[in-house]
């Protein structure tokens, strides 16, 4: 005859989480081959324009960055909101982007130096005077290989 | 009997791994470095003295953006949109008008075969903005002029390859830049009407 046991207690059984990091862990590697990792911290604030002729840039090594947009916020204080320059981590004037370039191409193999790009990171309100200084000072230091980031345009 | 291995306690694997998750997941961004790539001319030395070169004027195609961000091709206010097919049309002179660039007829050798092609080799699109011209309408038309000179290539290389330009190797392609060169200088920016 059944007998109905009413006073056992009823354990849950422990959940098995052996596969949890193994879980995680390809998560992990997702998220390490689809991202890259950040230049810098920035201290200005761009929206890239837009377009749709892009090419990648495909040597991380041989790509420099020159951020152009207005401070953020916590930089407004001190910067202004006018159309600031930055350079690595420090914002910068228009005549320091030479040196920048010729101490960046110095630290690079000989071998990589004539391939050097630089990828211009505006936003996409910036006046062009201040982009056609930045050309002007590309050019006398030799940096002609430029790339103007921007991002994928889907429709008009 | 055999020795039995203690169990190693592994559950706070799964806390090592979601550490590193997150930390990946803050130092890193998930948007990718492209753009539109330009070559800037070589700049002039110094001892001597910008030269205005003497370009014919029907090779010229001047591209004007005001601080208004409007445009104007050769004197007439344009749309961006129209501005790919204008550059096509005066880049290939089909119908060999005596207004858009002279055109010249030289044999190619593509795909291993001579390949007589009839294009404008001395044809120049002058890009002027002014000093306060937005950012993204300057892109916008580099961008379309760009895509007028890659949809140019893309249809010789099917027309003479029967592939996409992307496919071909490095060298095919430098063989159809010949047919069609990129050639879009930019003047200094000037202050045009304000």
């Amino acid at each position: 005859m059944a007998k109905i046991r009413r006073n056992e207690k009823r354990e849950m059984p422990a959940l098995n989480t052996s596969s949890l990091p193994d879980i995680i862990f390809m998560l992990l590697f997702f998220f390490m081959s689809v991202t890259s990792m950040k230049e810098v911290s920035y201290k200005v604030q761009f929206k890239n324009p837009q377009a749709t002729e892009l090419t990648k840039l495909e040597n991380k090594s041989l790509v420099r960055y020159i951020y152009v947009g207005t401070p953020t916020a916590e930089f407004r204080k001190q910067y202004g909101a006018e159309t600031r320059i930055q350079l690595n981590d420090q914002f910068a004037e228009v005549n320091e982007i030479g040196e920048y370039i010729i101490n960046e191409r110095s630290s690079m193999k000989e071998s990589d130096q004539g391939l050097m790009t630089v990828s211009i990171k505006a936003d996409k309100d910036t006046k062009m005077g201040v982009i056609a200084d930045i050309k002007q000072e590309l050019r006398r230091a030799y940096a002609l290989k430029i790339s103007y980031a921007a991002t994928q345009r889907t429709s008009y | 009997m055999a020795k039995k291995v203690p169990q190693i306690n592994a559950s706070s694997m799964a806390d090592i791994s979601f550490l590193l998750l997150i930390f990946f997941l803050v130092t890193t961004s998930m948007d990718v470095n492209q753009g539109l790539a330009r070559r800037l001319p070589a700049p002039i030395p110094p001892d001597q003295k910008a030269e205005d070169k003497d370009i014919n004027k029907r090779n010229l195609l001047v591209v004007k953006i005001n601080s208004a961000n409007q445009l104007m091709v050769q004197g007439e206010l344009t749309d961006v949109k129209k501005l790919r097919e204008r550059a096509k049309e005066f880049i290939l002179n089909e119908n060999n008008a005596d207004y858009y660039p002279k055109v010249f007829e030289e044999d190619f050798v593509l795909n291993g075969k001579t390949e007589r092609i009839k294009y404008t080799k001395d044809h120049v699109i002058s890009v002027q903005n002014d000093v306060d011209t937005q950012y993204q309408a300057y892109l916008e038309v580099q961008n379309e002029l760009v895509a007028a000179y890659n949809e140019l290539r893309e249809a010789c290389a099917k027309k003479y390859y029967h592939k996409s330009y992307n496919e071909l190797d490095e060298e095919d392609q430098k063989l159809i830049q010949k047919v069609y060169p990129q050639k879009i200088s930019e003047a200094e920016p000037k202050n045009y009407g304000n």
